[in-house]
Formats: C-alpha cells, sequence, structure tokens
C-alpha cells in the first residue's frame, strides 16, 4: 500500500476509510472532516481514533468531572492541579509531593501478568514526568467471586504482575486493597497508585514550547505491542462473541523503566529538559499531541527516525504503539548534547525526533513526506463532548426498601461468636498477608507503616522526620444503594484512615470505575458519585488533584457495581508520631470514638452471613468525619494514644480483631449500656474509630473529646491473648488468627 | 582517619542508597562507585547491594559479574578486602565464584517479603564479628530467586570450615506455609569464604538499622558495626 500522505488525502476525498472499525462515531469522523477541510490521512485518522476515544478524551465524563474544578475547596498546598500528568501538592519544607491512581482493569482482565505490570509501569511514568522521584507505590484491586474458578487465573497474574514490575523497579508497595464480589468477574478492577516526592522547584510541566528547541524520544523502541489498545481494548465492552484481543495487551520491561527512571532524575537534576511527557495510552500520537497543545508552537516530527523493535511497522502503527518505558523530552539546543550523555551512560537509547516549531500545527514526516498536519489542540484537548442521557433507574427504589435491618441476626452468643469468627475469615475481611508479601514493602529505607495499617507512610526528610501517608478506599455496594453517599464514603474512609495513622489529610485523587455510560442508569451513577465526590471535597477542604475514569466496566447488559475508589494524601511533620494499628500495651484503655446506630445495609454482615445488598448505606456526616480526624491528629501528636483504628466495612468486631491481631495483645471489651452487643459489633456507622489509650493520658484524652464535642466512650482495656466481649464470648487469638489468616491461601493454592 | 565503605551500583540495583544509609549509620563514609568504573577510589571494603541488575534476565547477578568493577573487585577481595554481598550481590558473587553455590527460584514461586529470624552461625568474619555466635537476629528477606544450592560436598565442606554464617530459623510462625522460607539446602541463608572477607547472604541487613523504619528493628546494624570495628582497627 502506498503512502497516505496530506497531499494525497487532499486529492482524494472519497476514500472510504475504516473510521467505525477504530472505534469512531460517524458525526466524529465527520468533524475531523471539519477540522482538516479535508479527509484525514491514515495516521491522521489513527490520531484522532485513540485521542477521541473514551479513554484519553473523557468525553461522556467530562461534564461531570467539570465540578471537581468548579468546587474546589480554597486550598493553599495545591501547586498543581487537574489536568497535567498529576497534580501536585506543597508538603512544607519546600517538599511537593505528586500522586494519581489510574486504572488498568480491561487489559488486566485479558493479560493479567502483563496488563497489572503495565498498569504499575504507566502510573510510576506520570509520577516521573512530574519532575518527581516515585517513592511508593498501591494498588486497590477488585475480583470476582472468591471461589470462581477464573478468580484463580486473574488474580495470581494480576498479584505475579505488580509484584514482578514494581519490585523490579524499587518502589515500595504499601497499601491498597483486595476486593471481591461476583459483580466484577469479567471485569476485575486493577487501580495502580504512585506517590513521589521532589522539591517546589523541580516540578516539570508537559509543554512544548521555544521554537527550535528538540524533540527527543528515549527509553524502550517501539514495538507492535499495544497497538490500539487504547481505543480497542478500554472503550469496548467485552463481548465473548468477539475474537481476542490478546495482542492488543502492552508488555512490560521493569529494568527499562528502573533505567528510565534513574536517567530522568539525573536528566532532571541538571535542568536539562523544557518540557516532558510520559508515553502511555496512545503513544507516540498522545505525547506529541499534548505536548505541542500545551505550549505555544507548533511541532515537527521526522517518525522515520524512531528506534523500532521491528522495522515493518506502519507509520500509523508507530504512532498508536503503546509500547511501555518510552519518554519524550523537549531539550533546548545546547543542552541536546549533555542529555544524550547521560542517556547513554544509563543504557537508554535516546533519539531527536523533531523539534519545537513557531507554526502551530502538529506536523509529521515519513521519509520527507507529510502523513499529519494538524492542529494540536483539536487532538489532545478539543476532542468530542457527550452529555449523556442519564436516569435513576427504575430498580433503585426496590434495592433501598430491602432493608438489611429486616434480615435474621443470631439468635444467641454462641450464634454471635460463630458469626464473628465467619466474618474475619471472609474473603473480603480475611488478611491479605499472602498477597502484600509478595511485594517488597522495604525498598527505598523510608517505609513507615505500610499493609495491614491504616495508610502507607513514607519518610521523605531524614533530617525532619516529615512524612507523606496515603490510603485508599472504596466500597461498590455502597455505592450501588446510593452512589452519592456511596462515593463520600470511599472519601471520608480513606480521609479518616490517613488520620487514624496521625497525618494530616491534603488532597485526594480518585479513580472511577463504572459500566457503560451509554446506559442512563450507569450515567446516573456517575453523575451522582462525581456530584457526591465533589461536594465532599468542599467539606472536607481536599481538592481533587486528578485521577481517571473507567468506564464500560460490564459484560453484555450487567454493569459492575459503581465503584468510585478513592486515595487521600496526608502530611505528617514528624514520622515518629504516626500511630499503628496494633494494640501494643496490655492495661491500655480502649476507647471507642463516635456514634454506633444501627446501620447494616451494604455492610459486610449482611454480604457474609446472608448474600444480601439491600437498604441504605451508613449515613455520611462530613463535619464529623472532620471532627474525628482532628481529634486523632491531635491525639497523635501529643502522645495521648499508642495505637488507632478506623471502623468500616466489618464494623467494630473487624477492626478490634486487626489490632489484636496486628499487636498480638488481647482485649477485654464491654457492650455499653442499653446498646445491643450484634449492633454494637456488625453496625457500619460511618465517623468512628477505635484508639488505645494509655491511662496516664485518659484525662487529658477524654477531656479533649469532650470540650471539642466528640462522642468517646470506653468499652474495654487491652488485656491477655483472646478476645473477650464480656457476658457474651471469648475467642483466643490463636484462633482468630487462624480464621483470619487460612482463607486467602487456600482458595488461591 | 575514617573508613570508606564503596556501594556498588549495577544498572537495575535497587538498595544502593539504602545501603548507603546504613553504612553511614553505622559512621562510616559511603562512597557510591559505578559499575563500570574499575577504580574502586580507594574504599576499604565493598559492598554489592540488591536489587534486579541487568533485570536479571539471563540469571540473576550472571551479567553483573562480568562488569568492569568487578574485575577489581574480584582482584581485591582475593588479597583481602572485606566484600558483603546483599541479596542480588550475594547472587553476583556466587557468579563470580568468590563464594560457591547458586541461588534458585523459591521453592514455592513465589516472591516473598517479610521480617525473616536468622541465626548468626560465624560471627567471626569481617562482617559478623559485632554479634555474638549463635545470636539470633530478624531482618526483612525479600526475594524470588532466593533458594541456595550447592553439591554434598560442598555443602559438606561448608559447615566442617565453619563457612556456613547464617541460617534461617524455621521454629517461628509457619502459618504462612513457607517453613524454611524458600526450600534452601539446609536452611543456608549466607555463607563466607574460607578467608572470612567475603561473606554474602539473602535477607537484607541494611532494611534494619533504624528503629522507626521497616520492621522498626535494628538488628542489621552489626553487620556495618562489624566493618567499622575491623577496618579502625586494622
Amino acid at each position: 500500500m502506498s503512502l497516505d500522505t496530506v497531499k494525497h488525502a487532499a486529492e482524494t476525498p472519497e476514500t472510504d476509510q475504516p473510521w467505525a472499525e477504530l472505534g469512531l462515531k460517524q458525526d466524529e469522523y465527520a468533524r475531523i472532516r471539519e477540522i482538516l477541510g479535508r479527509r484525514p490521512t491514515g495516521a491522521e485518522l489513527a490520531m484522532y481514533s485513540v485521542m477521541w476515544s473514551e479513554h484519553c478524551s473523557y468525553k461522556s465524563s467530562k461534564v461531570h468531572l467539570k465540578q471537581f474544578g468548579e468546587k474546589a475547596p480554597e486550598n493553599d498546598a495545591l501547586l498543581v492541579g487537574i489536568g497535567e500528568n498529576a497534580g501536585v501538592v506543597d508538603v512544607g519544607q519546600g517538599y511537593a509531593v505528586t500522586f494519581k491512581v489510574e486504572s488498568h482493569n480491561h487489559p488486566s482482565y485479558i493479560e493479567p501478568y502483563q496488563g497489572a505490570a503495565t498498569g504499575v509501569g504507566g502510573i510510576v511514568r506520570d509520577i516521573l514526568a512530574m519532575g518527581a522521584r516515585p517513592v511508593a507505590v498501591m494498588d486497590p484491586l477488585r475480583f470476582g467471586a472468591a471461589d470462581h474458578p477464573d478468580t484463580k487465573r486473574v488474580l495470581p497474574g494480576v498479584v505475579a504482575g505488580i509484584g514482578g514490575y514494581g519490585n523490579c523497579l524499587g518502589l515500595p508497595n504499601i497499601g491498597g486493597e483486595v476486593v471481591f464480589d461476583p459483580c466484577y468477574q469479567g471485569n476485575p478492577l486493577v487501580n495502580a497508585l504512585c506517590v513521589g516526592v521532589m522539591k517546589h522547584e523541580d516540578i516539570h510541566l508537559a509543554k512544548a514550547s521555544g521554537a527550535g528547541n528538540k524533540v527527543i524520544l528515549y527509553g524502550a523502541r517501539t514495538g507492535g505491542d499495544g497497538i490500539g489498545g487504547v481505543s480497542v481494548l478500554a472503550s469496548e465492552t467485552f463481548d465473548d462473541a468477539k475474537p481476542t484481543k490478546r495482542p492488543a495487551v502492552q508488555v512490560g520491561d521493569p529494568f527499562q523503566e528502573k533505567l528510565l527512571i534513574e536517567c530522568t532524575l539525573e536528566i532532571f537534576r541538571e535542568k536539562l529538559v523544557a518540557g516532558i511527557q510520559d508515553l502511555g495510552g496512545a503513544g507516540l500520537s498522545c505525547a506529541t499531541s499534548e505536548l505541542a497543545s500545551a505550549g505555544s508552537g507548533g511541532m515537527r516530527v521526522e517518525l522515520d527516525t524512531v528506534p523500532l523493535r521491528d522495522s515493518s511497522l506502519s507509520p500509523e502503527e508507530i504512532l498508536m504503539s503503546e509500547s511501555q518505558e518510552r519518554m519524550c523530552a523537549i531539550v533546548e539546543p545546547d543542552k541536546v548534547d549533555r542529555f544524550l550523555e547521560i542517556c547513554e551512560k544509563w543504557d537508554v537509547i535516546a533519539t531527536v525526533i523533531g523539534e519545537v516549531t513557531d507554526g502551530s500545527r502538529l506536523e509529521i514526516f515519513w521519509h520527507g513526506e507529510q502523513i499529519v498536519d494538524v492542529p494540536p489542540r483539536s487532538v489532545a484537548h478539543e476532542g468530542p463532548t457527550y452529555h449523556r442521557p442519564y436516569a435513576r433507574p427504575e430498580w433503585q427504589d426496590a434495592l433501598q426498601a430491602d432493608d438489611a435491618a429486616a434480615l435474621p441476626r443470631p439468635a444467641d452468643a454462641a450464634e454471635l461468636r460463630a458469626q464473628v469468627l465467619q466474618l474475619v475469615g471472609s474473603p473480603n475481611q480475611a488478611s491479605k498477608a499472602w498477597i502484600t508479601d509478595q511485594y517488597d514493602r522495604f525498598v527505598q529505607g523510608n517505609t513507615v507503616l505500610a499493609q495491614p495499617e491504616d495508610s502507607g507512610m513514607i519518610r521523605i526528610d531524614e533530617e525532619t522526620n516529615l512524612g507523606v501517608a496515603v490510603a485508599t478506599d472504596g466500597n461498590g455496594r455502597y455505592a450501588k444503594l446510593d452512589p452519592y453517599a456511596g462515593a463520600q464514603l470511599a472519601l471520608a474512609e480513606a480521609y479518616r484512615n490517613v488520620a487514624a495513622s496521625g497525618a494530616r489529610p491534603l488532597a485526594i485523587s480518585d479513580c472511577l470505575n463504572f459500566g457503560s455510560p451509554e446506559d442512563p442508569a450507569v450515567m446516573w451513577q456517575f453523575a451522582e458519585a462525581t456530584r457526591g465526590l465533589a461536594d465532599g471535597c468542599q467539606v472536607l477542604g481536599t481538592p481533587v488533584t486528578g485521577g481517571n475514569v473507567s468506564l464500560y466496566n460490564q459484560t453484555g447488559d450487567v454493569a459492575i457495581h459503581p465503584t468510585p475508589v478513592v486515595a487521600v494524601l496526608g502530611v505528617i511533620d514528624d514520622v515518629t508520631r504516626r500511630t499503628p494499628v496494633g494494640f501494643a500495651e496490655e492495661g491500655q484503655l480502649l476507647y471507642l470514638l463516635g456514634d454506633t446506630r444501627e446501620e447494616l445495609g451494604g455492610s459486610a454482615w449482611s454480604q457474609v452471613v446472608h448474600e444480601h445488598l439491600g437498604g441504605l448505606p451508613p449515613k455520611v456526616d462530613l463535619e464529623r468525619e472532620r471532627l474525628l480526624a482532628e481529634i486523632l491528629i491531635s491525639a497523635s501528636r501529643d502522645g495521648m494514644i499508642d495505637a488507632a483504628h478506623d471502623l468500616s466495612d466489618g464494623g467494630l468486631v473487624q477492626a478490634l480483631v486487626e489490632s489484636c491481631l496486628r499487636g498480638g495483645k488481647g482485649a477485654r471489651v464491654v457492650v455499653p449500656d442499653a446498646v445491643d452487643p450484634f449492633v454494637f459489633l456488625f453496625s457500619e456507622s460511618a465517623g468512628r474509630a477505635i484508639v488505645s489509650v494509655p491511662r496516664s493520658e485518659e484525662l487529658r484524652f477524654t477531656d479533649m473529646c469532650g470540650a471539642r464535642g466528640l462522642p468517646a466512650t470506653r468499652i474495654g482495656v487491652v488485656d491477655g491473648d483472646e478476645l473477650a466481649l464480656q457476658e457474651q464470648f471469648s475467642i483466643p487469638l490463636a484462633e482468630l488468627r487462624a480464621a483470619h489468616e487460612a482463607t486467602v491461601p487456600g482458595l488461591i493454592a | 582517619m575514617t573508613a570508606r565503605v564503596g556501594v556498588i551500583t549495577f544498572p537495575g540495583t535497587l538498595d544502593d542508597r539504602d545501603t548507603q544509609r546504613a553504612v553511614r549509620a553505622a559512621g562510616v563514609e559511603a562512597v557510591p562507585l559505578w559499575h563500570r568504573d574499575k577504580d574502586l577510589h580507594q574504599v576499604d571494603a565493598v559492598v554489592l547491594p540488591g536489587g534486579f541488575s541487568y533485570g536479571d534476565y539471563l540469571r540473576a547477578g550472571a551479567i553483573s559479574r562480568f562488569s568492569p568493577v568487578m574485575g577489581t573487585v574480584i582482584e581485591q577481595a582475593r588479597a583481602g578486602m572485606p566484600v558483603l554481598g546483599i541479596c542480588n550481590g550475594f547472587q553476583v558473587l556466587t557468579e563470580t565464584h568468590l563464594l560457591p553455590g547458586a541461588m534458585l527460584r523459591n521453592n514455592h514461586l513465589h516472591f516473598i517479603c517479610r521480617d525473616q529470624k536468622l541465626r548468626v552461625e560465624n560471627a567471626t568474619t569481617a562482617w559478623t564479628s559485632d554479634y555474638a555466635q549463635g545470636q539470633e537476629i530478624s531482618i526483612p528477606l525479600k526475594n524470588i530467586d532466593g533458594r541456595y544450592v550447592a553439591d554434598e560436598r560442598t555443602l559438606d565442606m561448608l559447615e566442617a570450615e565453619g563457612r556456613v554464617a547464617f541460617r534461617y530459623l524455621t521454629d517461628g510462625p509457619t502459618a504462612d506455609g513457607y517453613g524454611n522460607p524458600n526450600g534452601s539446602l539446609r536452611d543456608i541463608a549466607g555463607i563466607t569464604n574460607e578467608a572470612g572477607n567475603v561473606v554474602g547472604l539473602m535477607p537484607h541487613p541494611e532494611h534494619a538499622v533504624e528503629p522507626l523504619i521497616g520492621t522498626g528493628r535494628t538488628d542489621g546494624l552489626g553487620f556495618f558495626t562489624s566493618i567499622l570495628k575491623k577496618l579502625v582497627n586494622a
């Protein structure tokens, strides 16, 4: 086939083009022709098709995402907001932290190992591109039913992929989640988060400015992997009838990425780049158009200079390839030599592929002939916008009316005891150590807290002990019952987790996992969840710094539970003041903070004991969450508590069991007067935590709670080697440990 | 005179900066060394840190062993310079034959990261003299290719000559089902050469030097205080 040049395209307007196969709609194709004033070339069509895909353009979601900016709370800490590779937050002492959570759901279902591995690689390059040294990763994961045969295929592959890539990169994996639910059976959610640290002056942005500056592509050679990955994989619902899409998943090389990180950091140290962008989804199409679109001029690229792994690749394929471990930098001409020298030192291939021009077009050439001539903004930032119809689904009322309060409860103390063991041994509530022990949490030597703690905590300054904490949370069951409240509960839980560790929450990133936006019911869930999250962030004072939307997580007509996953970043001035979850010292007093109401809708108990999902999720009170967080942070800073654990799914009993097992200490617990023991143990009321208070601090602590109006109820004492609930039951720690720790290895092995 | 300990960075080395921090924590000057540079910059001892040098793509440690810096390290080690290989560094040392045996994939085939109990079996080497003979320590273990193997004759020789430096303790909790964490023959976690100047082990002492970080133990610091004493008294 002859080369489809710009000139040729202008001369052959009638040529049939495969726009539908590339995922474009008829009106989108017509708009491209209108923008260009002619039909697009094959290469241009490839670029528009990937950049206008749902995954890259956010065309269905952006009308809702706008609220994150419009409702953003006043926050001096935000240095770089939504729209860049990742947001950047000021954490004091001249340090800035960048973090983001992203999805790699569809590739991970098709090819669990490579899908999950390249998910880690992609988010790490996003963080690196901001100018930061990546310092930690976390992985919120959701799989189908724990006992489903396909979960045995997907889960070990995903875990091995995350470990195989992240461990080889030298990034500690400090937290995340593992959730099982049949709704994720054909659509596992593999989200990945990375945190990076830099000094304020090191912040880099993705823009190409300064005519004459060189465009340098560096890192791995470009191959045929991942071609069409963005448009084909991330933007289409799985359907058993279609042929396999395996070749569209990218293949990762963590060793190359490690070299890329060290090489790039050295380049940053010498201040050699004027702009930088990583290559992820949509590859060179994305990097060149975004860099040019964000800059002031145009860009000219000689595509035939791109180093290839497969010399038979066509220019369209090179533009669409999602080969991993590549970056694109804009470098002033007199710094190019030094740039290339550093790449050589790290054995990283680097090639000048073009330059910034004083024009306004992105122009791409193939052996001297022009194959792309487009306004870059039309590709990168002015894609289609959809106002998709949305409507509250008819079944929502019936679902909310099916109240979990009506479910049969344990008849006596023996049954209560049995249900405690059943709960803490259920796949969702059981220990995930079998999984997290496959990740390196020690590398870099700055890990203060890691899973199963409430948040992951990293020291960022060895002299001052400044640190950051991150927690990710999401509860699809709550969000299914009420997407607005569900999103706020995810936010509240992550916020509470960060505070429980002693850190002050600053900002959030989110990964919004939903079904097909073409279904009005799903679109309603999305609209409600984004509205809930934006409103919630306003109250808590934590701006959304960026994130990712993953749609089309559904098989046939069946969508996943709406699953907004929220990551909260917090700062702690002195990591020696951190609060772990484990009970450390016998004799310390246990206090339950917050109010316990009878709230069982969407609870772990209703799922584990009755396989039930119905009613309303716990009530959200964000002012209460703020107050609770302030108390937890003050108590940590002033040394009033030695352990703290947030209460969420599984309620009080889950938290007690985890804190007992983590610290290797038992507890004697008393049910407060006029409280039903079952509700006391299993209710999932939000805005609560348990703390372990040294006797010498009790008065000071209760005075503080009283003065600020936070209910604090003394519920027991750290003691012995069993969990005892007075007048009800006692369970030896060994029995709890066996129930809690044997489940996950038993499911997978 | 201050002691100077070099820490080598190969492409894919991960724990180099951590090891430098651990060396400094013991009051020793840490000198970064680069794999392409034959010159050891007058260091008194060398640490080969952990990681995945060259991605472990051919075989763990197999390519690094041929780097320019290793030529000098091998020469100096034979002349008595103290050398410590941690994890991937231990794998490099076996590839160079400064230490016998080899590391295979863990018997359970998974990467494993945990706090690991060890017994110090030889407290007379350059890197272990600050421990007591038979002392039990806990330091992080994290690898996928950690199963130490050698032929029976070699194993018998190591035992007879007291060259098993560390053994995994398997009497701890075995709820994870692993027991000996990776299937290493005779529970060997680390060994020394005949002269006691070259030591290699799979677990990570450099990740256990600060009470605040990681497992919260400082059991690994003894490696670096041992070498300080050795060098200052030399």
